[in-house]
C-alpha cells in the first residue's frame, strides 16, 4: 500500500514535470549568464529549491545587488510556502519530525498543487505523506536535472520560445477540475482578480494578499451557508 | 563568497517557511476554524499564480488577440474543463502558444 501511494505520487505529478524541465533549463542559463559557476549555479537549486526565487536571485546577482537585498528578496518570494505549509500541516500532524522535515523541504508549487488535490480527495488515507514524497522527490529530481541540463547544455536551445509560460498551464491543469463548488470559484475569482490589482506590490507580496483576500471571501461564503 | 552567503541565508529562511506550521501545528490543535480557512488555500493561491501571467505582461494589463499568452491560457482552461486532463491541458496550452507565437 506504501510502494502503491508513493507510486501514484510520482505518477500524478509526472504531466506537470513536462513544464518543470524547461523551467529548470532556463533557470540553469540564467545563472550562468548572471555569473555564477556551475557548481553555484547547480547547488542553488538543491538548497533553496525554488524556481521563481532562484530566478530573481538570478536576475539580482547579474545586476550586482547587495547580497542583503537578494536574501531579502528571495525569502519575500518564498513566503508564499507559508500557506501551503499551514495548508498540509493537519494533515501531517501526526508524522515522526523525520517525516516532517523531510516533507517540508520537498514542500514546492507543484509538489503541493497535486499532493492537497490527494488530501482533500483523501482525508483519511493513512499513507498519504508516501504520495506527497513519490511527488516531491520526483519534482526534486528532475529540478536538479533540467538544472543540470541548462547549465550544460543550455547554449543549445532557442531564447525566443516562451518556456516560462509552461508552468502557469500546470496550474490550470490543477486548478480548473478542482473548482466544483460554488465557495471554490469564488475564491479563485476573488484571489485572480486581486492578483492583477495587487501586482505592483514590492517582493510580490500581492501574490499572498490576493490569495488572503480570496481565502476569506470563500470563509465569510461558507459562513453564511450553514447559517442558513 | 557573496554567493554562497545568499544561497545559505535564502535556503535557511526559505526552509523555514515550509516547515513553519507544519511543526507548529505538531505543537497545538488546530482551531476548527482555521481548517475551515485553509481549505481555500488551494483555489487561492493557484488562481493568484496564474492570473498576472495570463493577463499582465511587463507591468501592465494587456487584453487583446495579440496576447499570446491569455489566449493559450484560454485554450488551456476549456481543455481541463472538457476533459479534467492535466497532461492533455498543459500540452494544449504549449501548443497553442507555440501556435500564436509562429503566426
Amino acid at each position: 500500500m506504501k510502494l502503491q501511494t508513493f507510486l501514484k505520487g510520482v505518477r500524478d505529478e509526472t504531466p506537470l514535470l513536462l513544464a518543470v524541465m524547461p523551467f529548470g533549463v532556463i533557470y540553469g542559463i540564467m545563472a550562468l549568464e548572471a555569473g555564477l559557476t556551475r557548481f553555484q549555479a547547480q547547488s542553488m537549486s538543491y538548497i533553496v529549491f525554488g524556481g521563481s526565487s532562484q530566478f530573481v536571485a538570478s536576475k539580482l546577482f547579474a545586476e550586482s545587488t547587495p547580497w542583503s537585498i537578494i536574501v531579502l528578496t528571495v525569502v519575500m518570494v518564498n513566503l508564499r510556502h507559508l500557506l501551503y505549509s499551514a495548508s498540509v500541516a493537519p494533515y501531517l500532524k501526526e508524522l515522526p519530525l523525520g517525516w516532517k522535515a523531510t516533507l517540508s523541504y520537498l514542500l514546492t508549487d507543484e509538489a503541493y498543487a497535486v499532493t492537497i488535490n490527494h488530501y482533500q480527495k483523501r482525508p483519511d488515507d493513512r499513507y498519504g505523506h508516501f504520495y506527497f514524497l513519490g511527488a516531491g522527490l520526483i519534482l526534486w529530481l528532475t529540478w536538479q536535472m533540467s538544472t543540470a541540463a541548462g547549465i550544460y547544455l543550455g547554449k543549445m536551445l532557442p531564447s525566443n520560445w516562451p518556456l516560462d509560460f509552461f508552468l502557469p498551464l500546470t496550474f490550470i491543469a490543477i486548478l480548473v477540475p478542482s473548482l466544483n463548488n460554488f465557495p471554490a470559484i469564488a475564491v479563485a475569482l476573488t484571489a485572480g482578480i486581486c492578483s492583477i490589482f495587487f501586482y505592483g506590490f514590492p517582493y510580490k507580496l500581492g501574490l499572498i494578499a490576493a490569495a488572503l483576500v480570496g481565502m476569506t471571501t470563500g470563509f465569510i461564503i461558507d459562513m453564511r451557508r450553514r447559517r442558513a | 563568497m557573496n554567493v554562497w552567503l545568499v544561497l545559505l541565508l535564502g535556503g535557511i529562511f526559505t526552509y523555514l517557511t515550509r516547515a513553519f506550521f507544519i511543526f507548529l501545528f505538531g505543537l497545538w490543535e488546530i482551531p476548527s476554524w482555521v481548517k475551515e480557512f485553509l481549505r481555500f488555500v488551494p483555489p487561492a493561491v493557484l488562481s493568484a499564480l496564474i492570473i498576472p501571467e495570463l493577463f499582465v505582461q511587463s507591468g501592465k494589463v494587456f487584453i487583446s488577440l495579440e496576447n499570446v499568452r491569455l489566449l493559450a491560457g484560454i485554450a488551456a482552461i476549456f481543455t481541463a474543463l472538457l476533459t479534467k486532463n492535466t497532461l492533455l491541458t498543459i500540452l494544449t496550452g504549449i501548443v497553442f502558444v507555440f501556435i500564436f507565437n509562429t503566426f
